[in-house]
């Protein structure tokens, strides 16, 4: 595994890939203003429960909603005060040190159009950036790429491609499309999530208890189903830790070359927390934890380019409000879109808040979306890697004239 | 509980076959045994048509040569070691090579050993052999409609098997599979067995090639003498069954028979090399008495007489009808069904074919609870298949085979792999891993809602149904469909 995260080499991404390596395309528009932007979009597949992430401590109906479960910041683990309004998930030291370092910006009560609980047709409504779920083959980063025009390549023999770079053994839909994709996949595959374990031994309970027997002995997954958390198995969680950081910070070690891609996309999964949950010292708190540390390893092995960089996290749609009957959370609505890097303008929290009493909640139940996620990428799109505003509203995300991009967002 | 016609057919493909893959099921609802039938039926069923492929003779020349070659090249880089001790670990790392991860790995990129000539000097190299005639092996199983004949090939592959961690088999585990068993998977039993035990994989596998008759002209002049382990594992596995009716006496007996069956030395003879030959000079002379029966020296013919009359004991019958039986059907089958094969086996004198019918006909193999868990790589190519996966590097598919405990062509003993449920619930978790390997792999590809109306939902249990539905991604739905218990049972 290590030798991968040395210096990775343009061999290596043609050993690995089987594709062939471009030379990479810088946008055109952002180089003729002195800038060199990258962007790195990472895919939170599950369903982000975003109040857990960030909570409005400054809501008075907050406490009333999730209990015992409510972040605060009078925890024994308290949360770290953003504003006055929220505060940041302790698992995530770094993000907070870059929020107050200028350089994060969260976006609260944000959602896709997509307004039914499907994670499948949710995630195809957020990576495809069309306005509803349907048969789809390509992306909006992609999409975003083929609308850009490219600068001229260090090398002419390959002067009519672009490159987007995804990380995962198979493209996220997200980068998917006309504009050429490189590919890096991680020399080991993470194995199969505790998660995706719980869910079958649930089946196999259900419906082979054979089958049960032998994969609760074999994993050790009694105690999962009891309930004890994470802590109580850290190999696991290192094992996210570990995958997490290395998919994150070997993708920054190629968009950091200077003949490197300067737009990629990873996606992360075992975000669906509809049981013990574990925000503050559980599963979630030891999945956000990894998600800070690939923040981190994205910050630190983009080196100087970090300055120019942006990574936007974002997730098909949120959570209920409420704590549900086996201390998880169900499909919801509002979420976060976590970003960061040091072409922000960050330090600040974007929401329009909605609010928590059960008359503002999405059909009693959801953080109501305020925000479109779109309008958020759109901003990204237009003002950091230039494209175009009309195409934007028609090739990148159809059907969105009527959603504005966000200003100032960048630097 | 009586089936309705899709689920009837899911079954058809799941017991019988390597599962459906996209409009399969539909394909044979209207008659599933009709279909199996059919698949039996069909011109050249259980043969591989592959031109690249070589026979075992033609590969263990190349394989020869290349090991030649490779002999060669350090010889002249510099001091060469001992020839013995060199094929050791020219076997050794061919066995290291089949459990390496596929795909390069970093900083130590081989160059893919260019396909030569095999009559050129250079020769092709034994792993490159394998890893060919594995893939034409997969590519079969893929391509079926059903996977019957399939599923037969691979049975009596492995109740006569071999090992390709054997020096010498490696090269030639792929072409003794075509040429012993395919050619005769919807044939006669004897031609079978006269076909494998006569074949140089074989007489290597389990040391026959190197038996001497004690008093043969060999024998005399060399001091050396019998091996019985082909004798012993013929009486043991492959026709009667242990604890039958044979003694130590007959196994030493059998034993002197077959001494001569042998291979053509590979340094002496550049044409012949590796193939099969009866060398009077080491076949022990005289009557020998099998099992009561008394059988007169006629050099090779000797021996075929003995297997003529071993493919045609009842005890024979017996022990393959309640291993077809435990195969398809269940770990302890109904004796009916074992009777009912035995002796179809016994009226049509061995003939495969009419056996393979009788199972399909017999009530017992479709009322049977669906019970058994899918052997490895039943399960890896009934995924592939159910998923549509197009593949292009079989490589992976070993890896996920050795992982799982059945890599292809290395039994762990002459006996092969084994056909219960304890020996393989224990790979349960691992299978896990690679359902959600492949699933990382597939999941661009494949739609789970789709993979499972295709191969799945006839059988599925509404516990199965909603876990796939509700899985949290497209990859965590084909992992949990892929582990589901219908689709790990049969």
């Amino acid at each position: 595994m290590t030798t991968n995260l040395h210096a990775p080499t343009r061999r290596h991404l043609l050993l690995a890939s089987g594709t062939l390596f471009a030379w990479a395309h810088l946008p055109k528009v952002a180089l003729a203003e002195g800038r060199d932007p990258r962007l790195l979009v990472i895919v939170l597949r599950g369903a982000l429960d975003g109040l857990a992430a960030v909570a409005p401590v400054g809501d008075p109906d907050w406490i009333a909603l999730r209990g015992e479960k409510a972040l605060t910041l009078a925890d024994k683990t308290p949360g770290l005060a953003l504003d006055a309004m929220f505060a940041l998930n302790p698992a995530m030291p770094n993000l907070h040190r870059l929020y107050q370092a200028g350089a994060a910006t969260i976006v609260h009560a944000a959602a896709t159009p997509y307004r039914e609980r499907s994670h499948f047709d949710g995630q195809d409504v957020l990576e495809s950036g069309l306005a509803r779920p349907g048969a789809v083959s390509t992306g909006w980063l992609n999409r975003a790429l083929a609308a850009l025009e490219p600068a001229g390549s260090a090398n002419p023999a390959r002067s009519n491609t672009r490159n987007a770079f995804a990380v995962g053994p198979i493209a996220p839909l997200v980068v998917r499309g006309s504009a050429p994709v490189l590919s890096w996949t991680p020399p080991r595959l993470p194995p199969a999530s505790d998660d995706t374990a719980m869910r079958l031994l649930d089946l196999y309970r259900h419906a082979d208890p054979a089958l049960a027997r032998v994969l609760e002995e074999r994993m050790g997954l009694a105690e999962i189903a009891r309930g004890v958390d994470d802590k109580s198995r850290p190999a696991a969680a290192a094992q996210v830790r570990a995958f997490f950081t290395e998919a994150a910070g070997t993708a920054a070690k190629f968009m950091a070359r200077p003949d490197g891609p300067r737009v990629g996309a990873l996606a992360l999964d075992g975000w669906d927390t509809h049981a013990n949950e574990g925000a503050l010292d559980g599963r979630l708190a030891a999945l956000l934890g990894a998600l800070d540390g690939a923040i981190a390893a994205i910050e630190t092995n983009m080196g100087d380019a970090w300055r120019e960089s942006v990574v936007a996290v974002i997730t098909e749609f949120g959570r209920t409000a409420r704590i549900n009957g086996t201390d998880g959370t169900d499909h919801g609505t509002g979420t976060v879109a976590l970003l960061a890097g040091g072409a922000l303008k960050g330090g600040r929290v974007v929401a329009d808040w909605p609010g928590l009493k059960e008359a503002n909640l999405h059909e009693k139940r959801d953080l109501k979306a305020t925000t479109d996620l779109r309008a958020v990428l759109k901003g990204l799109l237009r003002d950091h890697l230039r494209v175009d505003e009309a195409a934007l509203a028609s090739k990148v995300f159809p059907e969105s004239s009527a959603v504005k991009p966000v200003t100032g967002l960048l630097a | 509980m009586a089936l309705d016609s899709k689920a009837e057919a899911t079954l058809a493909l799941n017991r019988f076959g390597l599962g459906p893959r996209t409009g399969s099921i539909t394909a044979i609802a209207s008659d599933p045994r009709g279909a199996l039938i059919a698949e039996l039926d069909r011109q050249s069923a259980g043969r591989i048509q592959n031109p690249e492929l070589m026979s075992s003779g033609v590969a263990t020349r190349a394989a020869f040569a290349f090991q030649q070659a490779q002999r060669e090249l350090r010889r002249n880089a510099k001091s060469a070691p001992k020839e013995s001790q060199e094929s050791k670990d020219a076997a050794k790392d061919v066995a290291k090579d089949a459990a390496a991860p596929a795909g390069p790995s970093p900083g130590a990129a081989k160059a893919p050993e260019p396909k030569l000539d095999p009559k050129s000097n250079a020769g092709i190299s034994p792993q490159q052999i394998y890893l060919d005639e594995a893939k034409a092996r997969l590519t079969t199983a893929l391509d079926a409609e059903i996977g019957f004949v399939e599923r037969l090939a691979w049975f009596w592959s492995n109740h006569f098997c071999v090992s390709a961690d054997k020096f010498g088999v490696r090269p030639i585990a792929g072409a003794f599979e075509r040429e012993a068993i395919r050619t005769n998977v919807l044939g006669r039993f004897v031609d079978m067995l006269r076909a494998v035990e006569t074949h140089p994989a074989m007489l290597l596998y389990l040391d026959n090639a190197r038996s001497i008759g004690p008093t043969s002209q060999a024998g005399k002049n060399r001091g050396r003498g019998l091996n019985e382990n082909l004798a012993r594992e013929i009486l043991e596995l492959h026709t009667l069954g242990v604890r039958t009716v044979y003694t130590q006496d007959d196994v030493t007996a059998f034993a002197k028979v077959i001494t001569g069956w042998s291979i053509v030395p590979l340094a002496q003879d550049p044409e012949r090399g590796g193939e099969f030959i009866f060398n009077p000079r080491m076949h022990e002379p005289g009557t020998q008495t099998i099992i009561g029966e008394a059988y007169a020296d006629a050099g090779f013919d000797q021996g075929r007489r003995v297997l003529a009359d071993l493919a045609r004991h009842p005890a024979t019958a017996q022990h393959v009808a309640h291993k077809l039986a435990k195969h398809f059907v269940a770990d302890d089958p109904a004796l009916a069904l074992v009777e009912r094969l035995a002796k179809r086996f016994r009226d049509t004198e061995g003939d495969l074919k009419e056996v393979a019918k009788a199972l399909v006909a017999s009530p017992e193999a479709w009322a049977t609870p669906r019970g058994k868990l899918r052997r490895p790589t039943e399960w890896i190519v009934a995924s592939l298949r159910a998923t549509g996966v197009n593949v292009t590097d079989v490589r992976p598919v070993m890896q996920a085979q050795n992982l799982l405990g059945e890599p292809l062509w290395r039994p762990p003993a002459p006996n092969g792999f084994a056909d219960d449920d304890a020996t393989w619930l224990d790979g349960l978790s691992q299978r896990l891993d690679v359902a959600n390997q492949m699933a990382t792999r597939i999941a661009a590809a494949a739609d789970p809602n789709a993979v499972f109306e295709e191969a799945l939902a006839p059988i599925a249990s509404a516990e199965t149904k909603r876990t796939v539905a509700r899985a949290e991604s497209r990859t965590q739905a084909l992992a949990l469909l892929l582990m589901a218990p219908e689709f790990q049972r049969r």
